[in-house]
């Protein structure tokens, strides 16, 4: 059962400019830069898949998108705000129109599922009669709505992940941040958590960020399509155009060494690609 | 500016005031170690030591008076300030009722044999109830809330840091600070003093049993010495003390979980570190806060 | 199912405590016992030593510093009003060593080290390491706590001793800056009114005090359940609860010890 597709919220950028923009970013620590001159940009309701190994600064990405980190050098531009120079206190704002799903879900312990999900809508001082519906439909929308008054450590830890992302999608953000979301789940519930991802982004069509260092999760999302009539996953798309288009980005030694979509990076000859791949 | 040598997961707390100041966050700091040559001096050494100090106080500094300027605007979390006044304050209610009564009791015990060399039992009540209202019932209160509260305070922000909880609040436009820091900081402000309060009454009903039974001294004069001996700098002397040593207890505990690094190991090492520190400026602040009321005691009282 | 009544409750409250208390006396029972059997463990035995007393030194040393000085200040204005002024170094060389002395120190190591014997030792057990040593036939409470206990039990008396000195020291500096006294009135009077008896009060009170903080901070570490929430749960209830034992024994050992010594 879902919603109506929900059009993309209006931003104040026209259509063709990018969402995300990163320009030349260079973070790192005193041991070392971990990205040394990053620059990429992600359109309306694309799906960027980062792809690398562990340690190639995927979650450090991520975490400045959306300004919970400034980088040393360099820009970055979300929905035409200058994240990377924002000041704390207008960054809590701005994050309104971004979701985040963190590696381990990063549920608070001490509240059930429903006032997890409801976190948000709570802190902007909605009143009961208009949270518990969102709440609802968006743990509708994970599959999860009998959980709502179960505490966090009551749930399996794919369970877990899904209320995560459902707490992320509760105000419709226009750009959804995924770290990792299938990292230390056994294959079955990656799967459930992938179709979730996919029925996000085309249901709801959202801009994502999707970090994992695992390719057959960018290869599901650029196969696969949701079609929201007969509410079925399948390979093929709904009608010819391409409307939630999928690119790859692969980090590597603190820089882009690759970007492009799911057909060159399978044609590609590239050694260390190729070991992606197996 | 950014310090290399010890960058503080407490500057996340500062954007509001700082110009162009990002957050920064705990995982910086997990990369962080001292930038030193193979064999460094002593010199070196101790610079270090007392550059991290410095760092350390500063960050310390900023977390506190960000917890209370947080009141001035909204929002304020006053649900989560009741919830940790029943935590800090209801808490601990059980082993301040305990310890003040033995403490009340033992001072009694103590004094009175030493009175009763002079065959001056009568002063007894004077002089415990003096000591208890000055400097027992405070400082005693405030080590044991301390032990109890600010390590759970520690445990607890460490555990929400180290699984990434404080980042969400933070993603989902939540500041921490407003909403973890100030209301335990409120809370024990509130209640600390409370807390001694009932600890010094419960100290001379101590001192009041002890005296009936083992002084052979009347119940009556007892308590009536004891209150008789009271003046109102006295009272006033307690009651600031225990305020300060409720805000140091709260302000040490955020201070202590907000820093943790190293995972579940660091939040244990934060716990005892909390009691500790929180111990130790309790007892030396107690010093100078006594010098301060006695010359304000004379001087205006 | 309906709500338990009040006896209920109350009866499992006590039975709960009951058995608490009778577990917590045979772990400690046994945790002495080894003592006097092989096999002893001596590296453990001295590495807790120094951390539980060289570790505490600094900070007995410092706490004490300020509670002599506050002593002091507080008695100087009495005294100075009867102005009998030289009784000071009486007044605070008491009070450190029946009282204040033997508690504050015993607060604060409970503070520092019974949290860290629960915090440690409750992690060993949820990590299962303590099954793992007893797979391997090696006693826990032998190799864990007695170790422990007793590195407590002895270094405790001889931190209140440099803890009392740091005391009188600071109770010096403020009787010198406020009262003008002099080193030599202060400590020949300090020392003169000492008897034998305040003495031994002044060091069996530690004994007695390490014993509790050691076995209850063990016992909270070994009892512990929930996972590392527990470990939490666990390290603050060892400080709660040794801190007011403390408190409860000092009233006990000081009326006994007051009574046998004819104080």
């Amino acid at each position: 059962m879902d919603p109506s597709p929900i059009p993309s919220p209006v931003s104040s950028l026209t259509d063709g400019e990018p969402v995300i923009e990163f320009s030349d970013v260079h973070i790192g620590f005193t041991d070392g830069d971990i990205l040394r001159g990053v620059s990429f940009s992600a359109q309306s309701r694309e799906t960027l898949v980062l792809l690398g190994e562990t340690g190639t600064g995927k979650t450090l990405t991520l975490k400045m998108a959306a300004g919970l980190l400034c980088p040393d050098r360099g820009q970055i531009d979300v929905l035409g705000n200058r994240v990377s120079s924002m000041r704390e206190h207008d960054l809590l704002a701005f994050r309104r129109k971004v979701g985040f799903v963190f590696q381990e879900g990063a549920l608070f312990d001490s509240l059930t599922v429903g006032d997890n999900v409801a976190y948000r809508l709570t802190e902007d001082g909605l009143s009961q009669d208009e949270i518990v519906p969102r709440v609802e439909e968006v743990l509708r929308f994970v599959e999860l709505e009998h959980t709502m008054d179960l505490l966090p450590s009551e749930l399996s830890g794919g369970m877990r992940r899904r209320v995560s992302i459902a707490r992320a999608l509760v105000n419709h953000p226009p750009i959804v941040l995924y770290d990792s979301p299938t990292a230390g789940l056994d294959p079955i519930t990656s799967q459930t958590i992938i179709t979730l991802i996919l029925r996000l982004r085309d249901v709801y069509g959202v801009t994502s960020l999707l970090a994992t260092h695992r390719l057959q999760d960018g290869f599901a999302l650029a196969n696969f399509r949701f079609d929201p009539k007969s509410r079925r996953v399948s390979r093929e798309s709904p009608s010819g155009t391409n409307l939630a288009p999928t690119r790859f980005l692969v980090l590597r030694d603190g820089r882009v060494y690759f970007e492009g979509s799911p057909d060159e990076i399978l044609a590609s000859k590239d050694p260390y690609l190729q070991r992606f791949l197996i | 500016m950014r310090l290399t040598l010890l960058v503080s997961p407490v500057t996340l707390f500062l954007g509001a005031y700082d110009e162009n100041q990002v957050a920064e966050t705990p995982l910086q700091v997990s990369h962080q170690h001292a930038v030193a040559p193979d064999t460094p001096s002593v010199v070196d050494v101790l610079q270090d030591i007392a550059k991290q100090t410095v760092l350390k106080i500063q960050d310390y500094s900023k977390l506190s008076f960000r917890a209370l300027a947080n009141l001035s605007v909204r929002p304020r979390y006053v649900q989560d300030i009741l919830d940790q006044m029943d935590d800090i304050g209801v808490g601990s209610l059980p082993i301040v009722l305990l310890s003040g009564f033995f403490i009340g009791a033992v001072m009694v015990l103590q004094t009175g044999s030493q009175f009763e060399r002079f065959g001056q039992t009568s002063l007894t009540g004077d002089v415990v109830s003096l000591a208890l209202v000055r400097e027992l019932g405070p400082s005693i209160t405030g080590l044991l809330v301390a032990g109890r509260c600010s390590s759970g305070i520690a445990s607890e922000l460490g555990s929400m840091l180290v699984t990434e909880q404080v980042d969400a609040m933070r993603a989902m436009g939540t500041d921490p600070s407003r909403k973890l820091v100030t209301p335990r900081v409120v809370a024990s402000l509130m209640t600390v003093p409370l807390l001694t309060t009932i600890s010094v009454f419960v100290g001379l009903l101590g001192g009041m049993v002890s005296s009936v039974f083992s002084l052979r001294l009347n119940a009556f004069t007892f308590w009536q010495r004891a209150v008789a001996a009271l003046e109102f700098s006295d009272l006033m002397q307690g009651f600031s003390k225990s305020i300060i040593f409720g805000f140091i207890l709260a302000t040490v505990g955020c201070y202590q979980g907000l820093s943790v690094r190293g995972g579940t190991q660091g939040v244990g090492r934060a716990t005892t570190q909390a009691v500790v520190v929180s111990s130790i400026l309790i007892i030396v602040s107690d010093t100078f806060l006594t010098k301060l009321a006695l010359y304000l005691a004379e001087k205006v009282f | 199912m309906s709500e338990p009544s009040v006896p209920v409750v109350v009866g499992n409250a006590l039975k709960t405590w009951t058995f608490s208390i009778q577990d917590y006396s045979l772990l400690s029972a046994q945790s002495v016992r080894n003592i006097f059997t092989t096999r002893r463990y001596f590296t453990d035995l001295v590495e807790q030593m120094d951390l539980i007393g060289v570790g505490s030194l600094l900070i007995v040393a410092v706490a004490l510093l300020c509670v002599g000085g506050v002593v002091v200040l507080n008695a100087a204005s009495q005294f100075a009003r009867f102005g009998e002024t030289m009784l000071t170094g009486d007044a605070v060389s008491l009070a450190l060593l029946r009282e204040l002395g033997p508690v504050f120190v015993a607060l604060l190591v409970a503070g520092r080290n019974a949290t860290a014997m629960a915090s440690e030792l409750g992690s060993m057990v949820v990590s299962d390491q303590v099954d793992a040593m007893r797979g391997f036939g090696i006693d826990p409470v032998r190799k864990l706590m007695t170790p422990r206990v007793l590195a407590t039990v002895v270094t405790l008396p001889l931190l209140v001793a440099v803890g009392d000195m740091a005391g009188l020291l600071g109770g010096f500096i403020v009787a010198n800056i406020t009262l003008h006294l002099g080193w030599a009135t202060f400590m020949t009077r300090a020392i003169k009114v000492l008897v034998f008896g305040d003495l031994c009060m002044g060091f069996t009170k530690p004994v007695v005090f390490g014993f509790i903080i050691s076995t209850v901070g063990c016992y909270q570490g070994f009892r512990v359940e929930g996972g590392t929430a527990g470990v939490g749960r666990a390290t603050i209830a060892a400080f709660v609860v040794s801190s007011v034992a403390v408190l409860v024994a000092d009233l006990f050992v000081t009326k006994l010890l007051l009574y046998v010594f004819n104080l």
